[in-house]
């Protein structure tokens, strides 16, 4: 059994270790200062500042895109909704099930909704499809804690003449804040790394997109084509790219980790 | 001014509802959105034809499915028979056996693993589990292959789905009750006895769950696959040939797809389909989840 569990923990060193050792020679500034030149895929000059940014737009505006939806849902099911509501344990039970569909399929319905609305592929069509994708991560996980305030405090807001939407937007989002913060967190690094939903949605281009209109490139999907040319050291950058995404998602969890402990200790218990 | 903030109550209240009727109901808007565009497909050829077919020629308007869905089970199958021994000795030895330490420093590895993107466990196969089958596993079953099989996507799957497998069992290995445990104890059974015969037997049907989320996560699972499988269209005999998995033929037509007549129909059924199989696996796992989450309250 202790096996077992270090072979598991194991292949997460394996992982890390394999991605560090062969992508690091190839790593150099170049790679995330600049966008690709011409011929880069055949080996030549330039970077993948595109895909880094384009990676970034991408999920930040599906992120405050899910924002939007997320927030008000997750009040509505602990706040408005009484306990045990049919409503509410039907949502949940959606999202739990919409949190297991493949993130392909995110991607094929946002291009049939583009298709449904003339669009091309574009950053706005990926934020879309990842919006979607988040959704029920972020939903979920911020319900998870907004379920543990404790009932005593919502009543003390009511008792002192508050409605529910005071109470939800001044006590509940006070109270869950590093919650909420950690939720959003979590939903952004699954979107930076997804790319199957973008693979249809997004579409790719070498330029830093300047327009939600404008195809545009990110990270997963850059590694993916790099990977798949022929040419040896082209492949090199795409174990550079895949390390560098590591990083983003690396840090991303460990400012969660952080987050969650500094911010737990201030709140009401 | 009383009336205001009661308007504004109410405004949002509807506002928060409608949010949560959308959330709820997107499953079913994206099953409709796919349904909607594979019609065309599914009004010309029967659905058996299209399922069990083998031939897979888009130009002539041939669309079978059968080699990928294969390709999807073999590949999902042996990334689960992999992943089953190995995530239920260490969900068991982590909730029984670890120390406090253990335990706790070990989630956020666990979680760390969750995160890995999957692009990232492509790159990963394609850089260890290929070469490794390539030049040590199939020379030592007397075969050749490149490396690019059924059984690197497998390992890599096998891998992705210890997460969650292990996650959900830890929490169902939690909530059996530990005055049972200790009843078996004082019966005089071993700490392996009352695992095996106490433990287990009432913590299975959360387990075969959390089994079951693993697999249907591993069914949709994309591009790792698409990465080490090696997309051959055609079905697979044995785990070291090629395998071509539904994900990864849906990723790997989005270019053409547009210009072939019927071929972003079939693309798009291959997606329903994909979704049905895995909203069915996750239906059935958290209505056996929810249960158990009731039978400890």
């Amino acid at each position: 059994m202790i096996a077992s569990t270090c072979l598991i923990l194991s292949c997460l060193v394996l992982i890390l270790a394999a991605i560090v050792v062969k992508g690091l020679p190839s790593l150099d500034l170049a790679m995330i200062t600049q966008t690709p030149k011409g011929g880069y895929y055949l080996g030549k000059e330039g970077g993948i500042l595109n895909a880094i940014l384009g990676s970034l737009y991408l999920a930040g505006g599906a992120t405050i895109l899910a924002i939007f939806i997320s927030l008000p849902v997750a009040l509505y099911l602990n706040v408005y909704v009484k306990k045990g509501s049919r409503l509410a344990s039907f949502t949940r039970f959606a999202l739990d099930v919409l949190w297991g569909v493949p993130s392909i399929v995110y991607g094929a319905f946002g291009f049939t909704i583009m298709l449904y609305f003339g669009l091309r592929a574009s950053l706005l069509g990926g934020i879309i499809a990842v919006s979607l994708l988040i959704l029920p991560i972020m939903i979920r996980a911020m319900d998870e804690v907004i379920k543990m305030i404790p009932e005593k405090l919502l009543e003390a807001s009511y008792s002192l003449g508050a409605t529910r939407l005071e109470t939800a937007m001044k006590v509940v989002v006070r109270q869950a804040l590093p919650g909420i913060l950690t939720a959003i967190l979590i939903a952004f690094g699954r979107g930076v790394g997804d790319a199957a939903s973008v693979i249809f949605t997004a579409g790719f281009s070498d330029s830093i997109p300047y327009s939600l209109l404008r195809p545009a490139a990110t990270l997963p999907l850059a590694i993916f084509f790099q990977l798949g040319t022929p040419f040896p050291e082209v492949q090199d950058r795409a174990y550079a790219s895949a390390l560098i995404l590591t990083i983003m998602i690396l840090a991303i969890s460990i400012t969660i980790r952080i987050l969650t402990r500094r911010f737990t200790r201030h709140i009401v218990k | 001014m009383q009336n205001i903030r009661l308007l504004k109550d109410k405004i949002a209240g509807r506002f928060m509802f409608f949010l949560t009727i959308f959330s709820g109901l997107l499953v079913f808007l994206i099953a409709i959105g796919l349904y909607i565009r594979s019609r065309p497909i599914l009004a010309i050829k029967p659905l058996s034809e299209l399922l069990f077919s083998t031939s897979w020629h888009p130009l002539r308007g041939e669309f079978g499915f059968f080699p990928f869905i294969m390709g999807s089970i073999w590949v999902t199958v042996l990334a689960v028979v992999i992943a089953i021994p190995l995530c239920l000795l260490a969900a068991i030895y982590l909730s029984e056996y670890a120390p406090k330490y253990i335990r706790e420093s070990a989630k956020p590895l666990i979680d760390l693993l969750a995160g890995i993107p999957s692009v990232v466990y492509g790159v990963w196969g394609v850089l260890v589990i290929v070469p490794l089958i390539k030049d040590h596993i199939a020379p030592f079953f007397g075969t050749f292959s490149t490396g690019y099989c059924v059984l690197a996507g497998g390992i890599v799957l096998a891998i992705m789905i210890f997460p969650i497998i292990i996650h959900v069992s830890l929490e169902v290995l939690r909530s059996v009750p530990y005055g049972i445990t200790e009843a078996s104890l004082a019966l005089g059974a071993t700490k392996w006895q009352t695992i095996k015969y106490v433990v287990m037997r009432k913590a299975m049907p959360g387990v075969i769950a959390a089994i079951v989320l693993g697999l249907s996560r591993a069914f949709g699972e994309t591009m790792a696959v698409l990465m080490v499988a090696g997309n051959v269209a055609k079905v697979p005999s044995s785990a070291l040939e090629p395998a071509y998995p539904l994900p990864a033929l849906i990723a790997n037509n989005y270019g053409e797809m547009l210009s072939v007549p019927l071929y972003d129909s079939a693309i798009l059924l291959a997606c329903l389909i994909l979704l049905l199989v895995v909203l069915l696996f996750n239906i059935l796992a958290r209505v056996v989840l929810i249960k158990v989450e009731r039978s400890i309250q």
